[in-house]
């Protein structure tokens, strides 16, 4: 397979918000991560992440969606170096960290990206105190100032969160879950980073203060500006919270889009299957079930949607191309060979996918066939 | 969803519960986990049993089966099933009671599943033991029962294990419904499966329902899921029943404000982007009323109880 390394620039929306708010805060390109599979000697491997390109700009809300085993966490491990990438580039603020530092990440890293796990009850050492997380916080990145500076920054990052600085002197068991995630993101505050990366976080919260901690996290993009990678598998709380919403399936990112633009119109089989199978009162009329089973068959059926080389089957023989969906103002794109743009909207396929190679050249019978058929 | 509003409220109840009350004793104090809890559930019909971890909805479900354990125990109220007193069985009719009249899906219950026996003697084991039927006849059913839920019939000779999350759920479906019970109460059926598995489980519970006409008791904390699939529901807090009514009138106004933040932790998917409020964290509501009738057949607590509320 090959894989791109070299950008993928999605037109000409990207290009004008370049000049708007400069480089993206975090941008990940072609990361691809190979996990060896079987014995000691085996030679095998699974990938789990082929090949994903994803930019998140200043002040951004990206939400990643997918199903468990689709590779959404694997990806977040990744950014977080938690897991060492096979192959590909992060990138915060143009510089490639990967290549900067190698084997684990420096604390440069760490103060500029900051994460959010999806257990506060385990993410939290029982033992200590909260005053103790953010102290420590502080402390290791040089923020800590004096006594008085940094009783002051306490009491403040957790007025930001919405706890009471009294607080402060709590064990994490004496807090509820909703109050531990947010004794969370103040310790992820505290280091004032660009960039924070949630996992989950308010799978683990009574349903009742879920949509606090999302509220909570959208004011600090509101107010502070910090840009957040939220990744979930609930489409109806990220359609709520993010900007855009980037769908994953089988390891590859397949559509991305304004987030209302692309619930309300999801082209690749994947979100619309996802999309259909969201329980939600207020829709009018639910979904055809032959249509549904259709869809099913379409997508669970092909293993991956990753092309495994198999001639036979158009959806594993080449490597698909993004297709824009739509307005480009909603830089809504898919990856689909499935995808057929409707003949009256202005729907091409992006010119801009890189496949100067030239062993990709049998996708340029599909993307010339798309184009004409757009 | 169809025949569910065609068959709603008209019978006459199959569960009928008032005044549960159930407490978990401890040496010095004892909790009580539900609190003068009534309801009833008809014939045919979806009642949804809504709140968050804690709020009782399983011990009641727990305490319908009989299966409450020490220290936990049944202090007042009554369970009626079918016009025969629960909370007064025997053993032996109890026995009976548990599978054919009521069966019940446990959270989780895919991984109850012993995993040293094939999905077949599962159910084999089932009909045998509860129905008195022959080896032959019941791997028969058990073959039948499988394609009920749309598995492979020659799964019967599969390992949970090889089954898939999704599949064994659908499986352990199938044993509940094998003995035809009159009421399915199912326990957050669906909590540990991705989305499109859930819906699948979804359709087939309704389907089932809609061939079988059981009734179903169904517990989750997912407010949407429940307002799809249930013709009426009440809302728990605390061991209490803070409101109750048609799923679609609470979808519609929600007028408790614990029902309202329940309701707000559900972003819909379609329509503007609204602001959303859930409960404050530490909210508590204390010496919550009885129900009053506000509208027809809806019930709420009378809100001066809401101590504070304000978050």
């Amino acid at each position: 397979m090959s894989t791109p390394v070299s950008a993928r620039p999605a037109p000409a929306a990207k290009e004008q918000d370049l000049t708007q708010t400069g480089a993206p805060a975090l941008e990940v390109k072609g990361l691809v991560k190979d996990f060896h599979s079987g014995g000691l000697f085996s030679r095998a491997s699974v990938r789990a992440l082929g090949g994903v390109d994803l930019a998140i700009r200043k002040g951004e809300i990206v939400a990643l969606v997918g199903e468990s085993g689709s590779g959404k966490s694997t990806l977040a491990r990744c950014i977080a170096r938690l897991e060492k990438p096979t192959a590909g580039q992060i990138l915060i603020d143009g510089t490639d960290v990967l290549k900067r530092d190698r084997f684990q990440a420096s604390r440069e890293y760490r103060s500029r990206l900051q994460m959010v796990f999806q257990d506060p009850f385990g993410s939290l050492n029982p033992v200590h105190r909260i005053e103790h997380f953010l102290t420590r916080s502080l402390t290791l990145h040089g923020k800590a100032g004096t006594p008085d500076q940094l009783r002051r920054r306490l009491d403040e990052l957790m007025t930001t969160v919405g706890l009471t600085p009294d607080m402060l002197n709590s064990y994490p068991h004496e807090l509820s879950g909703g109050q531990r995630q947010r004794v969370a993101i103040a310790r992820a505050l505290a280091v004032e980073p660009e960039v924070i990366l949630a996992d989950e976080p308010t799978s683990m919260l009574d349903v009742s203060v879920r949509i606090g901690i999302l509220n909570l996290m959208r004011q600090l993009r509101d107010k502070q500006g910090i840009s957040m990678l939220y990744i979930t598998h609930d489409l109806a709380s990220a359609r709520y919270l993010a900007d855009r919403i980037a769908v994953m399936f089988a390891g590859e990112l397949v559509e991305e889009g304004e987030s209302l633009d692309l619930l309300a119109n999801p082209a690749h089989p994947y979100t619309r299957l996802l999309v259909s199978a969201v329980p939600d009162p207020a829709r009018t009329g639910s979904y055809d079930p032959h249509e549904r089973a259709a869809l099913r068959a379409a997508v669970m059926e092909s293993a991956s949607c990753a092309f495994d080389g198999d001639a036979e089957q158009r959806c594993s023989a080449t490597e698909p191309v993004r297709h824009r969906v739509g307005d480009p103002a909603n830089e809504h794109w898919v990856r689909c060979h499935l995808y057929r743009p409707p003949a009256t909207a202005a729907s091409h396929a992006l010119s801009a996918e890189p496949l100067e190679s030239p062993d990709a050249s049998p996708t340029d019978d599909s993307r010339t066939e798309n184009k004409a058929s757009a | 969803m169809t025949v569910s509003q065609t068959s709603f409220g008209s019978h006459e109840p199959v569960l009928e519960i008032k005044d549960l009350t159930v407490k978990y004793r401890g040496d010095t104090r004892s909790t009580t986990a539900v609190d003068r809890v009534s309801f009833s559930i008809g014939v045919g019909e979806i009642f949804g049993l809504a709140g968050e971890s804690g709020c009782g909805k399983s011990t009641i479900a727990n305490a319908i089966m009989r299966l409450l354990r020490d220290p936990a125990e049944i202090s007042g109220g009554s369970i009626r099933f079918g016009g025969k007193d629960v909370l007064a069985m025997r053993p032996e009719e109890l026995r009976r009671f548990r599978w054919q009249d009521v069966a019940m899906v446990f959270q989780s219950a895919m991984n109850s599943l012993n995993p040293v026996m094939t999905i077949g003697d599962q159910i084999v084991d089932i009909y045998t033991t509860h129905a008195g039927y022959t080896r032959k006849e019941s791997l028969r059913r058990a073959a039948e029962l499988l394609e009920l839920v749309r598995i492979d019939p020659a799964r019967l000779k599969s390992y949970p294990h090889q089954l898939s999350g999704g599949m064994r759920q659908r499986a352990v479906i199938a044993m509940a419904v094998a003995l035809k019970p009159s009421l399915l109460i199912l326990d957050e059926p669906t909590t540990a499966l991705d989305v499109v598995v859930q819906q699948e489980i979804m359709a087939q519970i309704k389907e089932l329902q809609r061939e079988l006409g059981f009734s179903v008791l169904f517990i989750t904390h997912d407010m949407s899921l429940m307002v799809e699939l249930s013709h009426r529901m009440a809302v728990m807090y605390g061991g209490r029943i803070v409101e109750t009514a048609k799923a679609k009138d609470i979808h519609a106004a929600p007028l408790h404000p614990y029902t309202q933040a329940l309701m707000g932790a559900f972003p819909p998917l379609t329509g503007p982007r609204v602001p959303l409020t859930g409960l404050a964290d530490g909210v508590k509501f204390s010496n919550i009323a009885d129900l009053q009738e506000v509208s027809p057949a809806h019930f709420v607590s009378p809100l001066p109880a809401l101590q504070g509320a304000q978050p």
